[in-house]
């Protein structure tokens, strides 16, 4: 049984990834929005690396982190937007049929999200290094800040593919974009979260992504603080969104 | 259709201003129609101005920053993506007309070009001063300062104005050229980018990049930002205004200019 589950699993993120490399119209946006955050925020805000209190080692290292998360995210959200289109043409059904235990769709489509991530990993972080990116943390904490990142894609994806699961139409593509930016610039995208004043302070120390880049940006410096916590609430956020899925994947069955 | 063709069918018909009021109202109906699609332009821009003036507050205490509000430093790049939208809403309406038919059938009737384009247009003009006294006031109730006073709402309306012509007129152009709704739709990321690449987020003279320092200068969209945060930041600066309604009025005539011309071509068609 769990052979053909995952062989469904696999053919499924084989499929998702021909399309996606197959397709330059779709991989290459979703390549370069990241760098193109990563060369507005550290090229334009540089002189905020200088604003007293900022404390960070290299300010375009800690951009880097941020876009790492968000490059993570959206991939997963992008993902997301490829099970809505294939409900949308009658391929998700036929799928369906196909599957004996049908949440393999959702691994399948988990799997595909998480390995085109290496590709964007790739990229954004030699372009960072081209741009003279410092790098502080060792081997296991760059891991570690890696891991933070996949596991924010496995949440992405989830939370994403629970919203075209039960819309099974493209049209809900801003539904699953726009939560996820909101919720990624309500953390302390440009300064220390001690910097943050205003609304936005109370909103990002509540905000599960803070954790996750506050611990991404202390391994990246080789200082690891609050990284066991960001753990935490990355598997909390993939439990959490997990459930959401499986229950969108159960409204798309009883939907036919 | 030929030249002649369009040239005699124009002869025909009702005055200009009543073409012209015909296209305006249906510009106007259509986007007093489509919520959704005005909410977000409204919205999205609040969303982004909220976080980077709680996010970027600590960049007022770099020296030499202008002021020690950012949001008041940053309200001026609410109002410049709010006309970049336009762009796009623009585009996404007369691309729409082309999809489904509705564009031929004006193109049978004696509808000037010139009637055609400005109806086109000033339901932007419209959303654009409904926009500058919405975003006007939001800021204002947040704590935004606004040196130039009730004579600079009156420049800031007047500079609006030309900036939806503008940007809607490069919306045109690429609907026309396109005729595709998607094809509009792609061209955002290209528009954002002439937005992100600006002294959005931090005075030219503070950017420390030099490379980006460079893009900034030669991006026009910089001068429009600053234009309209010299109102905000020093009351009546005749640079930087002079420097801002310059860039919108050469945007405005060439994008309109441009978008006649695609339009003739297409009417040919």
């Amino acid at each position: 049984m769990s052979r053909v589950y995952f062989s469904s699993a696999w053919a499924v993120a084989w499929r998702y990834l021909h399309n996606l490399y197959t397709k330059p119209a779709v991989f290459l946006p979703s390549l370069l929005f990241p760098l193109f955050f990563l060369a507005a925020f550290a090229g334009g805000l540089s002189a905020v690396g200088d604003a007293p209190g900022f404390g960070y080692y290299d300010f375009t290292a800690f951009q880097f982190c941020f876009v790492l998360i968000q490059a993570s995210a959206l991939a997963g959200v992008f993902a997301g937007f490829s099970i809505a289109a294939d409900f949308e043409q009658g391929m998700g059904r036929r799928m369906m049929l196909a599957t004996t235990h049908r949440s393999a769709i959702v691994l399948g489509f988990a799997i595909g999200a998480a390995s085109r991530l290496i590709v964007t990993w790739v990229v954004i972080t030699g372009v960072a290094l081209i741009g003279g990116m410092g790098v502080a943390g060792g081997p296991v904490n760059l891991a570690g800040m890696y891991s933070l990142a996949l596991l924010a894609n496995v949440a992405a994806l989830l939370f994403s593919s629970g919203i075209a699961l039960r819309f099974r139409s493209l049209q809900a593509g801003p539904l699953m974009q726009m939560p996820v930016f909101i919720i990624l610039f309500l953390a302390p995208v440009y300064v220390p979260q001690d910097l943050l004043s205003g609304w936005i302070e109370p909103a990002a120390s509540v905000n599960p992504v803070t954790a996750l880049l506050n611990a991404a940006r202390s391994l990246m410096a080789g200082e690891p603080t609050g990284v066991l916590g960001a753990f935490a609430v990355a598997a909390g956020l993939i439990v959490v969104m997990g459930i959401w899925s499986i229950r969108g994947l159960r409204r798309a069955e009883t939907a036919g | 259709m030929s030249q002649a063709a369009v040239a005699g069918r124009e002869e025909f018909g009702p005055a200009l201003p009543i073409q012209v009021a015909a296209m305006a109202r249906l510009s106007i109906t259509r986007l007093i129609r489509q919520p959704a699609a005005v909410v977000p332009t409204l919205i999205f821009p609040l969303f982004l101005l909220a976080v980077n003036a709680g996010g970027l507050s600590a960049a007022t205490d770099i020296p030499g920053f202008p002021t020690d509000s950012y949001l008041t430093f940053a309200i001026g790049f609410t109002f410049i993506q709010s006309g970049i939208f336009s762009t796009m809403m623009a585009g996404q309406g007369l691309a729409q007309d082309i999809e489904n038919g509705f564009f031929s059938r004006l193109v049978l009737t004696p509808m000037r070009q010139t009637a055609l384009l400005s109806g086109q247009l000033a339901g932007l003009v419209l959303l654009g001063q409904f926009q500058a006294l919405f975003y006007l006031a939001v800021g204002l109730a947040a704590g935004a300062h606004f040196e130039a006073g009730i004579g600079g709402y009156f420049v800031l309306a007047g500079l609006i104005s030309i900036i939806s012509v503008g940007f809607g007129g490069v919306g045109l152009i690429m609907a026309i050229r396109t005729g595709s709704g998607e094809a509009v739709q792609g061209m955002f990321p290209i528009m954002f980018v002439l937005l992100f690449f600006s002294s959005m987020a931090l005075p030219r003279d503070l950017i420390q990049q030099d490379w980006y320092r460079f893009v900034a200068t030669i991006n026009p969209v910089s001068y429009l930002i600053e234009a309209i945060r010299s109102l905000f930041i020093t009351g009546w600066d005749g640079e930087a205004l002079a420097l801002g309604f310059g860039v919108a009025i050469v945007l405005a005539i060439t994008s309109i200019t441009l978008a006649a011309r695609s339009l003739k071509g297409r009417m040919l068609k």
